[in-house]
């Protein structure tokens, strides 16, 4: 939709561009700024154009994904063994492949929505979120903790998340996934991603949970954040999320 | 940037969304849906690549060749993936038609997986078969007139994105309209400053209650305007719901609008509200409309919140109950539903040359919003004309007038000043769930006592219908929904007892069915537990029960004196035959273990014509080169009911559809409507135009050959009586996971008697369009409401069904004839919504052994049903 209270359209082509004067937010794909009003907002500052590689390998193994890479992009990282997994999550997502197309991963990690399938691949896999400080600075935070909340993440006036790290140690752990919905291709309402000896829950909780494959039914116990709203009800996501959970880790036991 | 190979030099706004600039540049082909990313209405192709347009930023496009439906094939010249969505019938009012054909020539003919790739594609009329039979290919058209499956004429223009809708209009120099919203749920406006906003360079002109004409009228439109309470004001000095219309801003652009918005201050003084249906009616509570009186506003009790309420008995229910042999009774509930419809409300008006009020607007009854604009702004109805274009989409939602008062007055306003510039009104999708009114929530208590033959000794119904703040269609969806629900079965011991509440809520209106759905649940669900108990079949409780030719249409008095039914018109038992007889026969497996099987099924009548007088006027004229012109008040938005009306006069003047052209819609093309509502298309406003066509024959035969001088022109008439009724049986199988409340369609078929088929390829649309909607209420829609606020404002939140969600129907036709209809044909657009949730409802029931009691039927609610018989599962 339109934005009536933007004035200025501004790429950004260096770091340097990315200190907002009041109004202005930084777009990705834009594809959620897009798509409710934004009241207040003023100016949007385009990541896109700086160029950021999609995906690159580091040289210690590390899968990093530039804040700007698309879902689609992502599927079609060098996952290795959980192509998979990338693939299953993209598809949790409501939106359609078109949208996939534009939609960012940091975006997506950023709206901290619950049913956000990338805060649940990443958060699942032990990824850490690469944060720009306006210092100049770096810090880093698992994604698990970098969403705090609906809607909510640790994200400070004048940082930008600029990459997610995907660790070696789950670039080769087996993985499981698991989803369910109201509806059959719906907001999910549960997802459980398994990796190594964890089990990340997410879209059912308001924030992610990690639990311990081994002390599943503990862990399960102690969640504090079932989330309850139009794609379903706390309870039922309580119930269903410890179904699913099993199965992750009766998955990866095998 | 390049749109469909057109250099454009303009630049977009830094917030402008691709779409917004696509439109402006005059690229209507792109349709906006939803504005936010879901419905795919407005899908182009950038750089050859599909893409949302409503959700990229047009900065981001400028130096990108944009491809729309319009780019991709001409009517004279349509694409291949065009031509395979004509000769499907791929589409119904075809607003979503060009995001589907701009996605389907992305993608290439071969989809493999349908159901995933169009998830971003929403309809809302067809049920998608339609839509898949396009994809695959597949062809449903045949020629002839009626009874043959005849393409919609519109369909050539749908597909290439050049049929114009209510608001496909050039662009330049509108006024734009935005709205003001409440931020309370019950509260008197004590000061309202526009200044600042009205100061705003730009802004032309600033609307609230002290500008609106001192007249009560209603949103909700019928013949007689004494059908609905005058409870409304244009805007009003005390606001009754959260999301209601406080003030209006006129002008330049929509952003400035909104900019002005921004600036008007508003002091309320916050009252009490009642946001429960049950709690509406108790001594003391809160008043929505206690300051008017019923002999004005024709309110039933305004100081017990009731608006309008029948309470009758026939014969003696307390003794029938005594005698029954077998008794049951049960309390159901539905929910708040929103039409869905992908065009979203919208008007422009002028002032034509003549000095007359024009108001171009998505509406199903043009007729009766020109004879209210024209009461409501003290003009003669001679000095206002609307006409609608393609209506995208209606399902009731449009027999209502919610944006044609604000733009005119505008209109009106300005042109006293002498400013003489087109105004605009687009609701936005939030409106349409905050503003705009939804279907009336309603709880049935039903109770129900037969002897041990199965035959019904007594009924008892009690409803409850929430209309929200404002009573548009809250007697008409009161009366008409415990009518034919209760009508359906003989019996000689009946009670009804039906109230319809105000509450502090977004309104409830005219919806697909008309009540008929809600109290057809209830009824059809206790009658599956009395056939239960009886231990007969579902099929046989009803065979046993149902009303016969001959037999009076009694609810809780006197049967009604002008409805009537003849044996070559009873399609009700072949209906349940059809499809008792299909859910037999189906051998779906369960999908896995720990799967409960069930199947169920439920009935429904309606009458073909809603009482008390739905009139038509048409002309068929024969002109000079040969061709023959209708002209007809009603509208087209995906009804077919056009495509009917050319097939009839093309049978009845014996040429080709081809040479037949249609002008509908329009105060100015016919003498009157009632209009497109109560499934009229075609026995309505059809057998005027069959009149017309037969009145034209004789013309020509007594000209014996003469050629003509002059355009001959024939008037036919109907004025909606007597009427008939139709039946519809739905059933499903089911298969139920308890352990996640998962409800799987494994077989989805229904009956419908809609007499002689007119266009059996329309009609089965008809009928999965109406099927469709009503899964998508059985199973997962649902308009919420926190503290008053809807919370629901998104289809990402609402969830209307996806080409995913909806299994295939099988659709099967009675073999009937209606003497009261055009050539035997009987109505069939909002019938066969009605049996669909209760049909759902006993098949979960069956597999079970639990009774859903509430609408929708979404997993966690059927999860904890389940739970709460057995925690332990």
């Amino acid at each position: 939709m339109d934005l009536g209270t933007v004035r200025s359209f501004r790429p950004a082509r260096s770091r340097g561009d990315l200190t907002l004067s009041g109004g202005e937010v930084v777009v990705g794909g834009g594809t959620w700024l897009f798509s409710e009003p934004q009241p207040g907002t003023t100016g949007l500052v385009d990541l896109t154009t700086l160029g950021w590689a999609p995906f690159e390998p580091l040289p210690d193994g590390t899968l990093r994904i530039a804040a700007t890479c698309t879902i689609e992009q992502l599927v079609g990282a060098p996952w290795g063994g959980l192509a998979e997994l990338a693939r299953q999550a993209a598809d949790g997502l409501l939106m359609s492949f078109k949208v996939q197309r534009t939609a960012t991963v940091g975006g997506n990690v950023c709206l901290a929505l619950p049913a956000g399938a990338m805060t649940s691949l990443l958060a699942g896999l032990g990824a850490e979120a690469v944060v720009w400080t306006p210092d100049g600075g770096e810090r880093r935070e698992p994604v698990a903790a970098f969403v705090r909340d609906v809607r909510v993440t640790s994200l400070r006036p004048g940082e930008v998340l600029r990459a997610i790290d995907v660790p070696p140690s789950s670039l080769t752990a087996p993985a499981a996934f698991r989803r369910t919905s109201l509806s059959p291709l719906g907001r999910s309402a549960v997802v459980v991603v398994g990796s190594g000896r964890t089990v990340t829950v997410t879209a059912s909780t308001t924030r992610p949970v990690v639990l311990d494959a081994d002390d599943l039914d503990a862990g399960l116990a102690a969640v504090d954040c079932w989330y309850d709203d139009a794609h379903g009800a706390a309870d039922w996501r309580a119930a269903v999320t410890g179904l699913l959970a099993r199965e992750v880790v009766s998955e990866l036991g095998r | 940037m390049r749109i469909d190979d057109r250099p454009v030099d303009a630049t977009p706004a830094p917030g402008q969304c691709l779409r917004t600039f696509l439109r402006e540049q005059g690229a209507l082909a792109v349709k906006k849906g939803c504005d936010a990313g879901d419905c795919g209405a407005c899908s182009v192709l950038l750089d050859g690549e599909p893409v949302h347009s409503c959700i990229v930023p047009a900065a981001r496009a400028v130096d990108s060749a944009v491809t729309t439906a319009a780019g991709l094939g001409s009517p004279d010249d349509l694409s291949p993936v065009q031509q395979a969505f004509v000769a499907a019938c791929g589409f119904q009012c075809g607003f979503c038609t060009a995001g589907y054909v701009v996605t389907a020539t992305a993608v290439g003919r071969e989809v493999e997986d349908p159901e995933r790739t169009f998830k971003g594609n929403l309809c809302r009329c067809t049920g998608y078969r339609s839509i898949r039979d396009a994809l695959a290919g597949r062809s449903n058209v045949a020629p002839g007139a009626v009874g043959a499956s005849v393409g919609a004429p519109a369909g050539p223009r749908i597909v290439s994105g050049r049929e114009p809708y209510t608001l496909d209009l050039p662009a330049t120099d509108v006024l734009h309209v935005k709205l003001l919203a409440s931020p309370h749920s019950h509260a008197r406006i004590t000061a309202i400053d526009t200044s600042a906003a009205a100061a705003l360079p730009g802004v032309h002109l600033v609307l609230t209650h002290l500008d609106a004409p001192d007249v009560l009228y209603s949103s909700g439109r019928h013949d007689s305007r004494l059908d609905d309470p005058d409870d409304t004001r244009l805007l009003d000095d005390v606001v009754r719901f959260k999301g209601q219309r406080v003030a209006a801003v006129v002008a330049d652009s929509v952003a400035l609008a909104e900019e002005a918005l921004a600036l008007i201050r508003v002091e309320y003084d916050v009252l009490p509200a009642v946001l429960d249906p049950e709690e509406a009616r108790t001594p003391g509570a809160p008043l929505v409309h206690g300051e008017k009186s019923t002999m004005r506003s024709r309110i039933s009790e305004p100081m017990r919140n009731v608006v309008a309420q029948t309470h009758g008995e026939v014969g003696d229910v307390s003794a029938g109950l005594a005698a029954a042999e077998v008794r049951v009774s049960g309390t159901w509930r539905t929910s708040r539903v929103t039409h869905a419809a992908l065009e979203t409300h919208g008007a422009r008006g002028w002032v034509d040359d003549a000095g007359r009020l024009v108001v171009r607007t998505s509406t199903q009854v043009p007729f009766l919003v020109r004879d209210e604009l024209a009461h409501v702004l003290g003009v003669d109805r001679a000095q206002v004309r609307v006409l609608a274009a393609r209506v995208g989409g209606g399902f009731g939602g449009k027999q209502e007038m919610l944006v044609e008062d604000v733009v005119g007055l505008a209109v009106l306003r300005l042109a006293a000043a002498g400013v003489r510039r087109p105004v605009q009104l687009e609701l936005t999708r939030e409106e349409q769930f905050t503003l705009v009114p939804s279907r009336h929530p309603m709880r049935v208590e039903v109770e129900l006592g037969a002897d041990a033959d199965g035959v019904l000794t007594a009924l008892r119904l009690d409803v409850l219908s929430d209309t929200g703040a404002y009573g548009n269609h809250a007697a008409g969806v009161l009366f008409h929904g415990c009518h034919e629900s209760v009508a359906l079965y003989r019996c000689p011991n009946k009670r009804v007892d039906a109230e319809a509440v105000y509450t502090h809520t977004v309104p409830a209106g005219a919806f697909r069915g008309y009540g008929l759905g809600q109290v057809i649940f209830g009824i059809e669900s206790a009658l599956d537990d009395l056939a239960r108990e009886l231990g007969i079949s579902a099929a046989e409780v009803r065979r046993r029960n149902a009303v016969r030719p001959g037999d009076g249409f009694v609810v809780n008095g006197p049967p009604d004196d002008d409805l009537m039914l003849t044996e070559s018109s009873y399609g009700l038992p072949q209906c349940l035959d059809l499809v008792a007889a299909a859910l037999e026969e189906d051998r779906t497996p369960a999908p896995g273990a720990g799967w409960q099987l069930g199947s169920g099924l439920a009935a429904a009548m309606i009458a073909t014509i809603p009482p008390r007088g739905h009139h038509a006027t048409a002309t068929v004229t024969a002109e000079l080169d040969g061709t023959v012109t209708i002209g007809v008040g009603s509208a087209e938005f995906g009804n077919g009911s056009a495509t009917v009306h050319v097939q009839l006069v093309a049978e009845e003047l014996g040429v080709p559809v081809s040479l037949v052209r249609l002008r509908g819609s329009d105060t100015d093309a016919t003498s009157y409507d009632t209009g497109a509502y109560g499934s009229t298309g075609t026995v309505v406003a059809g057998s005027a135009v069959v009149a017309a066509a037969r009145e034209l024959r004789s013309l020509l035969a007594a000209r014996e050959g003469a050629p003509l001088t002059e355009p001959l022109v024939a008037h036919g008439e109907h004025h909606g009586t007597p009427r008939s009724v139709a039946f519809n049986v739905h059933g499903f199988r089911v298969a139920v996971h308890p352990p996640t409340g998962e409800v799987r369609l494994l077989a989805s078929v229904h009956a419908a008697d809609a007499g002689v088929v007119m266009n059996p390829e329309q009609l089965r649309g008809q009928v999965e369009g109406g099927v469709a909607q009503a899964i998508g209420t059985s199973l997962q829609e649902e308009v919420r409401l926190v503290d008053g606020a809807v919370t629901t404002r998104t289809f990402r939140d609402y969830r209307v069904p996806q080409m995913g969600d909806l299994p295939p129907t099988r659709v099967l036709f009675a073999d009937t004839y209606d003497d009261l209809g055009p050539r035997g044909a009987k109505s069939m657009s909002e019938a066969p919504y009605n049996p669909v949730a209760p049909a759902l409802a006993n098949a979960v029931r069956d597999a079970t052994g639990v009774r859903p009691h509430e609408l929708p039927m979404t997993r966690d609610r059927v999860w904890r049903m389940l739970q709460e018989r057995n925690p332990h599962d």
